[in-house]
Order: C-alpha cells, then structure tokens, then sequence
C-alpha cells in the first residue's frame, strides 16, 4: 500500500485523503495512518509546490554546479557536502559517479548573485578542486510534469 | 434506372440512436464520457519505433498475413501471458484493427443461413457484420440480474441444428463484465458438445481488475474451435494505428488471409512497427494505465454508491453500465436529458441491443478531474429527477 500511496501523492500531494482512499479501494484512516508513518520515518520529507517560475514576473535564475573535489581521510565525501549543503542558496547536493563528485543546484535573483557565491564561497572552500556553472535557460519538464503541457483531447465526443 | 444498391446492405439497421449521436456532435462545451477509446497517448517509445520506421523508408507493403516479426510477437505474447501455442507463420493473420478480423471471421466461416449467437448489450459491429456475411443473427439478451454475464442455459435455448459461431464479447463493451475460467469451462463444454465455433474478441483482454483474462481457447480442446481477436487499440492506446490480430487454426486463417490479401493487401506498415515495440517493451505502459483505469472505476462505483445509483461491479474494460430504470425514463430519453441540462455526454444502453434499456454506458477514458466534475453534474442531475 505504502508504494501505492506514495506514487499517488508524488503526483499530487494535495489529494484529497477520502478520495485517495477510494481510488485505492483502502479505508481512509488506513490512508491517514500510512502517511503519518511515513512522515515519522522520513520517507515522506516534505510537500513541495512545483511551480513555473518563468510565468510569474519574478526573476530567479537556476544553476547547476558541478564541483571536482578531494574526498577527507575518514568521512569521504559527507563532510564537504554538509560544508556545502549548509549553505542556503544551495538547492540540491547529489554525490555524482563519473567526471566529477558533486553536482548542486542553486537558485538566485540573477547570475551576478550566483556568480559571486560561486567565486567567493564555493571555490574557495578547501578541498575543493574545481567547479563547473551550468545556467538554466530554460526549463521544459520538471518532476516529470511538462511546463508547458496544454494537453488537448483530439477524440471524437461519442465513440460506441 | 436500376437501384444501384445491394439488397443485403439495405437490411442492415442504421444504429437505431443515431439521432442522439448527431444530437452530441452539434453541442459545444460538453464534458464526454461518451469515448470507447483510452484518453492515453500512445507510450512515446512505441510512436518513436513508427517515427523511425518512416525515417528508414519502411513504406512499402508488408507480407498479406503481417510482418513475420510481428507474428512472432504476437504469439510470443500469447504464450506468455495465456500459455496458448500458435504457429506463427499459419496460424497468425495481422488486421486492420481488431474489426477486420470480425468481418473476415464471418466471411470465411459463413455459409447462407448459418446462425450465429451474439449476446447483447455488445459492440456494434458484430450483428451487421454477420448479416453481410449472409448469417442469421440470432441475439442472446443478457440480463442484469446476472451482471452481464453469459450464462450456459442461455446459450442452450437458442442453440439449433444451424447454429455455427458463439460470439463471445469478453471483457465486454459497454457493461464491463468478464468471464472467470470456471463459466467459460461451461460455456467450452456447450459448444464441444453442440460442434459450435467460438469468436472470441478479446480487445479488452489487458484490462481486467479481478484476475487475469482467461480466453476461452486456453480450455482444453477449445482452441481449434476459437478464433482469438486481439489487437493494440486498448491496449497500448493505439486506436488510431488501425492494428489487430486474429489466431485460429490454420484452415480457418488460410480463408481469412485470402479476403485480406485481396479486401486489404495488409495492415498499415508503420503501425506493424510501431506494435512490435509494442509487445516486447511495453507491459510496463500497460501495467501503469490499468492502475489508472482502475482508481477511476473505484473512483466512480463509490460515486455511485453515494448518489444511490444501481450499478453493478464491472472487472473489466474501462466502461461501467449504472441502472437508471428508476427515473423511469428510457436510456435514450435520459441520456438526452442528462445531455442538455447537464452537458455530459454518455451513451444509452440501447446502443448496444436492446437488452441495453434502462443503462448508461459510462466510459472512464477520462481524467479523475473530469469524471469528478461528471460526477457532480450527475448527482445533481438525479437528485432534480428524484424530488420531482
């Protein structure tokens, strides 16, 4: 139940519980009890709103950073990606197999904001050894949903 | 001048609801449940196989039966999802939709006169295309009271010395109904012992939310009698491709063949493809969209159950067929109604058969959004008939 329960509410995450109750043929309590384990478990961390910035007049650029560095005896990778998880403006931290160790996301007001946390703060930081910005120009799919879906029915109405 | 039309087609009924069709077709702004076909895209991997066959050039006629490819698939696929055991190369006969299979069914096995058994409420192609074929239709109405199903003493009261094909409509359009293995091991035995040939269209075969489809031919000694229709409008999504199958034993898929190979030439060569991709890729689409089919049928069974609206549980298809005998109005009077007050559009059982009178066909091809509003409408709808 707990997958199921899961892929219903990564889609939509303010379903109605009743509602999701009788799609899946389960007692809403059932439901409210699942989801509270979860939460307590960590396994659901948070409601997220995905938004399309790109409509609202507020500016927002967005950044991927990838980041070359020198694992510490001992604790490997997880001490520099608490260093630099730590830092607000930093979105995303994933640990990354291939060309280089850790890719971020960031978000600011402009390139300049980023720019500078990027010299100043991120390259600076020992043990880091080099970093690489990717600006976002534009984003067509985000968490599976695509942006700019106007999705249209093309089936005729009645069909026997 | 002569009257330049056949006979034989002038017998045939134009669809006796006709009139509420056209009726819909002229509304504009209406919510449709009206749709016998999946509101899914094809998956995008099976369109990109169709878009790459067209890039390659692969333009030209296929063999009349099909690609020799795809009829491994196919019986690949039918050996792993029902056990049955085709020979490919004879057995196998690729069609323009799952409907052309039907007519060349008819075509090859009909003789004048020869009845063939057609329980109602179902598709509407089955009756017309058998009287073309020069049979006598002969009509089982099934009955609510069993949800649909057929039962063994019904085909019994209508078996003659003529009688010569069982259409077996399961998971049935538009009641959602299915057989379970034990009443189609009843049904096997009617039609062994009466030396009767199955037309079993199973088009809905993927769609089943109680067990796994069970096809008739997989009963012992039943598969030289049946001739399985398939195909990947329902499945896959795929309506618009314009692609079924249809498997029976060699004699019978010769004859079939012969009106193909001279009516058709062969199925569309790009959807031929495009269902190759199809049935080695796709289980997982086909998985994902019947759990989406199936949070709307509970979706709406429970919307029924709160408006109080007499309705059967279906396990198959994505269609559910409520009772509205109580506003004591007939399907057609009502759908009309609910179409004009309301502007949702559904189909009258009476589209289906007689038998259809006093249903709704409600398809659930649609988003949860939508059937929600439906639903609202709907409830409102009855509760106005109800207080009057």
């Amino acid at each position: 139940m707990r997958n199921e329960i899961l892929a219903a509410i990564e889609k939509n995450s303010r379903i109605d519980l009743k509602e999701l109750a009788v799609i899946l043929g389960k007692e809403e309590i059932e439901i409210i009890n699942e989801i509270t384990s979860m939460e307590k478990e960590g396994i659901i961390c948070g409601y997220h709103t995905l938004i399309n910035w790109e409509k609202t007049s507020l500016e927002k650029v967005t950044a991927l950073i990838e980041v070359r560095v020198t694992p510490q005896r001992g604790q490997g990778f997880d001490k520099i990606a608490e260093r630099i998880y730590k830092y607000p403006e930093v979105n995303a931290v994933y640990l990354i197999s291939g060309g280089y160790d850790l890719l971020l996301t960031i978000e600011g007001k402009s390139l300049k904001e980023i720019s500078s946390f990027v010299s100043y703060k991120l390259s600076t930081l020992e043990y880091v050894l080099s970093t690489a910005t990717h600006f976002i120009l534009k984003k067509y799919k985000d968490h599976g949903t695509i942006l700019s879906n106007e999705h249209e029915d093309f089936r005729e109405v009645i069909i026997p | 001048m002569k009257n330049p039309l056949s006979e034989n087609i002038i017998k045939i009924k134009p669809s006796g609801i006709r009139r509420f069709f056209d009726l819909v077709s002229e509304m504009k702004d209406v919510i449709s449940l009206g749709v016998g076909e999946p509101d899914f895209d094809t998956p995008w991997h099976i369109r990109e196989e169709g878009i790459y066959s067209l890039e390659k050039g692969k333009t030209f006629y296929t063999s009349n039966s099909g690609l020799k490819e795809l009829k491994q698939e196919i019986a690949t696929f039918l050996k792993r999802t029902q056990n049955l055991t085709y020979n490919y190369e004879k057995e196998i006969l690729v069609t323009v939709g799952g409907s052309e299979a039907i007519d060349l069914a008819f075509r090859a096995m009909i003789n004048n006169g020869d009845e063939v058994l057609i329980p109602q409420p179902s598709y509407v192609s089955y009756e017309p295309c058998a009287i073309l074929a020069g049979a006598k239709p002969v009509i089982i109405n099934l009955k609510a009271e069993n949800n649909f199903k057929l039962k063994p003493n019904e085909i019994l009261e209508h078996i003659t010395e003529k009688t010569k094909i069982l259409v077996l409509p399961f998971p049935n359009n538009p009641t959602g109904s299915i057989l379970e293995r034990k009443e189609l091991e009843k049904i096997a035995q009617i039609c062994i012992e009466n030396d009767i040939y199955v037309l079993s269209d199973e088009i809905y075969s993927a769609l089943t939310y109680k067990e796994k489809h069970v096809s008739i031919a997989e009963i012992s000694e039943m598969q030289d009698r049946t001739i399985l229709i398939n195909g990947f409008s329902k499945a896959y999504a795929m309506t618009g491709w314009r692609l079924g199958y249809a498997c029976a034993s060699q004699n019978i898929i010769e004859q079939m063949t012969k009106i193909h190979q001279f009516a058709i030439m062969c199925a569309p060569t790009t959807s031929q493809y495009a269902a190759i991709e199809a049935l080695r890729n796709g289980d997982k689409d086909v998985e994902a969209m019947r759990e989406s089919y199936n949070q709307r049928r509970r979706f709406l069974l429970n919307a029924f159950k709160e408006m109080q609206l007499e309705c059967f549980e279906p396990h198959g298809a994505f269609y559910v067929f409520p009772c509205i005998k109580e506003f004591g109005m007939t399907s057609e009077d009502f759908a009309t109604k609910f179409l004009m007050e309301e502007k949702v559009a559904t189909v009258p059982g009476t589209a289906f058969g007689e038998s259809g009178e006093g249903f709704l066909r409600i398809s659930y091809a649609y988003s949860l959004d939508t059937l929600k509003t439906a639903m609202e409408r709907l409830s409102n709808f009855i509760t106005k008939l109800r207080t009057k």
